[in-house]
């Protein structure tokens, strides 16, 4: 198993990668190497690397959650109510919405696991749903006016170093445990790989699944928590296509969206050049859609990547077969 | 186009072969599956094929319905020879195969799935009425009153067979192959189905029926293949022959000895099975006993897995009880069944055994990862010494035990797999063909593992298509037949004749 902190040939690729992206903007924007613009960037990319660590789980079991950036809505939307509106301090604030973020997981993984319906459907619909949602709870207005210790966690700094980034490093930590030293990690691949063999090893594998939506989503809600603090004011629309970007940081480091393969280290590095990508067009004043069409190649190119270097030799045979087969194959099923 | 043959009066000319290969061989990395064959189809025969698992008859039905290519020898259609046949070209020659699962579209109406693949139109559009009136035309010369606007899914399996059987004369189907057809028939089913073949047949249709049940090859056939261990053993008139015969033909060769003898005599009861129903199987009752090997045996699809998923817990078992040594053991889950000690090796290693991009070790620790764990933390160290233990004990070459389980050899990995269930220290072990695919050294090994254990007075279950297999491990052997018990052998009653016959025909006398 590769799930090692150790990097691999394909890690290598895209520290280099990242490497050139730094090299490359540093020479065109003299600020880009700024201590400030450095912090920036750990301080816009927090929230990303936060939620990408559940979400790495959730694909290694060969599963995905298309709700996330709604999620996070939902999350700041209530957070910055209890606040703003409700007057509660703000540690009780935070602990609702890291129990609510836990708890919109874990409805995703029951309706998964008991539906048995693909989560790319299942969240898909929870999408919509937290969407209408965030909307309905703030009729669609900005809340905002937060005391000012909430504004510390996303925008203060201890000993000179981002709060933001000491949180991001200590959910990494709490992620890289999980997934390599305790029983859960393994059984997050064991299903991924094969999720038959894995329940037919006495793994109790919907118990894992609702397990890993929901620890997605409080790790989401911590990233919501570090988000809202830094942008001092929650909508609606705050989460969307969010989904998108943990994606394709996921899968630009080297996570299987078909399961069971990719480890944190890669999908770190995903999020370190999504980062420095965008914190560099914005540096340089590229046009906002020009951004849009770079970051959507990126994850074409990742995906492609993925399927094409995992199963190509699957594949041929798999089509192969197919023309052999010839008029028995066609997904008829009678019965 | 198939309506020229409405009368049922035969245009077959009995004399005249309209099929014919000669020495087809079909070779599997280290597995002959078809040697030298050697058969030949006259017109409007009904010519039934017979053998046991593994004879080789459906690599025969693939060589014919193009969809494997021939390792050797000729098929001559129509005084045409060919040296390989595509599935394009089978179909042009008028060779189609009824195969137990049908390649029916559920969703689409009778008449759309005769047509499928081929579909009238007129200009743009499906022409749906002419369809409709071929379909029903079709099913008329079938004597089948089916509405071809009906749902395929809503029709009954025998219906659904029809169906099948007029895709296969609109596309104008000479020879007809049909592989087990009375397997997912009910028995009102089949009759209508041989009446069906009788319709066929009269109309001049070629058949080849393949089966396992004695009654049917008697009903239904003119001239009847054995195929035993890939070879052609011999055909026969169907009137001039008889089910010992047959049954001798098929089992044919003497038992081989070479099986590690085992002396300890099975000891107390330990497990009680009664009335298990449940996952396609009904009413299963036994016992089994300390340091008993318990054969298993059926043909393929008389339930003997479904039964093991029952006793495993993989599948909700619907009534019945199991008790070990006295104490219920209805297993609710896999997870349970391991806390209740029982294992199961499972027929389908690389699906069902191990996980492939896992080593070694991560595989035989995963059912006890739980256990090895503090506070969930994994020790590493126990992992090792454990997978290093049964590396040891069952000779898995592998450089380490960090070796990835899919570069190891099929004997190693079902080693992986034994290895994993010994570890979680099992009373019952449940073996589901444990050395399909394994060579012989690793064979050897396994059956000597499976004495051992049985010695040490585990209760072991053992599901085998491999007769030899049966005969030379087994202290007793349960027969199944379409998910029912058809009969219990006592050592001193198991022969190939006995095991075969309770598993084609469900009675001896």
């Amino acid at each position: 198993m590769n799930a090692k902190f150790t990097p691999k040939v394909k890690d290598i690729g895209l520290i280099v990668v990242l490497a050139g992206l730094v090299i490359t903007f540093s020479v065109l924007s003299p600020n880009f190497l700024d201590v400030n613009n450095i912090y920036n960037i750990t301080r816009q990319v927090a929230t990303l690397g936060i939620c990408a660590v559940g979400f790495t789980f959730i694909l290694i079991t060969g599963g995905i959650d298309l709700s996330i950036g709604y999620q996070i809505s939902v999350n700041v939307v209530v957070c910055g109510m209890l606040m703003a509106n409700y007057d509660l301090p703000w540690y009780l604030a935070v602990l609702a919405v890291l129990a609510l973020g836990t708890l919109m997981g874990m409805i995703n993984g029951i309706i998964i696991t008991v539906t048995g319906v693909s989560p790319l459907i299942i969240t898909l619909a929870m999408m919509t749903v937290l969407n209408g949602v965030s909307y309905l709870l703030s009729r669609g207005l900005p809340i905002f006016g937060f005391p000012s210790e909430f504004s510390f966690i996303g925008q203060g700094t201890v000993a000179g170093i981002p709060v933001a980034l000491i949180i991001l490093l200590l959910v990494c930590a709490i992620g890289l445990f999980i997934l390599n030293k305790t029983y859960l990690g393994k059984y997050f691949y064991a299903i991924g790989n094969n999720r038959e063999a894995a329940r037919l090893s006495g793994i109790n594998t919907p118990r894992v699944l609702i397990l890993v939506y929901a620890l997605s989503g409080f790790f989401t809600a911590i990233g919501s928590v570090v988000l809202l603090s830094r942008l001092s004011s929650a909508q609606s629309a705050t989460g969307s296509g969010f989904e998108f970007m943990v994606i394709t940081a996921c899968v630009l480091g080297g996570v299987s969206v078909m399961g069971g393969r990719g480890t944190l280290f890669g999908a770190f590095l995903g999020v370190a050049i999504i980062g420095v990508l965008n914190n560099g067009l914005v540096l340089l004043n590229v046009n906002e859609y020009v951004q849009l069409v770079i970051t959507g190649a990126i994850l074409l190119i990742a995906v492609s990547y993925d399927a094409l270097s995992k199963s190509s030799k699957g594949r041929i045979t798999q089509i192969s077969a197919m023309v052999l087969s010839g008029s028995k194959k066609s997904s008829a099923k009678a019965v | 186009m198939t309506a020229a043959v409405e009368d049922s009066v035969s245009t077959a000319d009995p004399h005249r072969t309209v099929l014919e290969v000669r020495g087809l061989s079909k070779s599997y990395p280290g597995v002959t599956a078809l040697d030298a064959v050697d058969f030949e189809l006259r017109e409007g025969e009904v010519h039934a094929i017979v053998g046991e698992n593994g004879a080789g008859k459906s690599t025969l039905i693939k060589i014919l319905a193009g969809a494997e290519v021939p390792s050797s020898g000729r098929i001559t259609i129509n005084d045409t020879t060919y040296d390989r046949l595509t599935p394009a070209l089978a179909l042009e020659l008028g060779i189609a195969v009824i195969y137990q699962e049908f390649t029916l579209v559920s969703t689409l109406t009778a008449a759309d799935n005769v047509f499928l693949g081929d579909y009238l139109t007129k200009g743009p559009v499906l022409d749906t009425k002419t369809m409709n009136a071929r379909a029903a035309e079709l099913f008329a010369r079938l004597e089948v009153d089916i509405p071809p606007q009906a749902q395929v899914e809503d029709l009954t399996t025998g219906y659904q067979q029809v169906v099948e059987i007029a895709k296969a004369l609109s596309k104008n189907a000479r020879v007809l192959i049909m592989d087990e057809p009375s397997a997912p028939l009910t028995a009102a089913e089949v009759d209508a189905m041989y009446n069906v073949i009788d319709t066929l047949k009269r109309q001049g249709m070629t058949i080849v029926y393949i089966s396992h049940r004695m009654d049917e090859i008697f009903r239904l056939s003119d001239r009847v293949s054995v195929l035993r261990d890939g070879k052609h053993v011999a055909t026969r008139k169907t009137g001039q022959t008889t089910r010992e015969e047959l049954i001798t033909l098929m089992v044919g060769r003497e038992l081989k000895s070479g099986y590690p003898e085992r002396d300890t005599p099975p000891g107390e009861v330990s497990l009680e099975v009664s009335g298990l129903t449940g996952n396609g199987v009904q009413d299963i009752t036994f016992q089994a006993h300390e340091g008993e090997i318990l054969g298993f045996a059926g043909l393929i699809g008389a339930g003997r897995t479904e039964l093991m998923e029952l006793l495993f817990g993989s599948k909700p078992v619907e009534s019945g009880e199991v008790f070990f040594q006295g104490r219920p053991v209805i297993s609710r889950s896999p997870e349970h069944a391991i806390k209740n000690r029982i294992a199961l090796v499972p027929e389908d290693r690389k699906r069902h055994g191990v996980i492939l991009d896992f080593c070694i070790k991560d595989n035989i620790a995963l059912p006890l990862l739980k256990k090895m764990s503090r506070s969930g933390v994994v020790s590493a160290g126990r992992v090792s010494r454990l997978a290093e233990e049964y590396m040891d004990s069952l000779r898995i070459k592998a450089p380490s035990s960090s070796q990835l389980v899919k570069n190891l050899s099929g004997g190693n990995q079902q080693k992986v797999v034994l290895g994993k269930w010994l570890a979680t220290e099992p009373e019952v072990l449940i073996f589901d063909e444990p050395t399909r695919g394994i060579d012989v050294g690793a064979r050897n090994e396994i059956y000597l593992l499976m004495n051992k254990l049985a010695e040490a007075g585990k209760t072991i279950l053992m599901i085998s298509s491999d007769m030899e297999e049966l005969i030379g491990m087994s202290d007793r052997v349960i027969v199944l037949r379409e998910g029912r018990q058809q009969g219990t052998l006592t050592r001193s009653e198991i022969s190939q004749e006995s095991i075969l016959s309770l598993a084609a025909e469900g009675n001896v006398e």
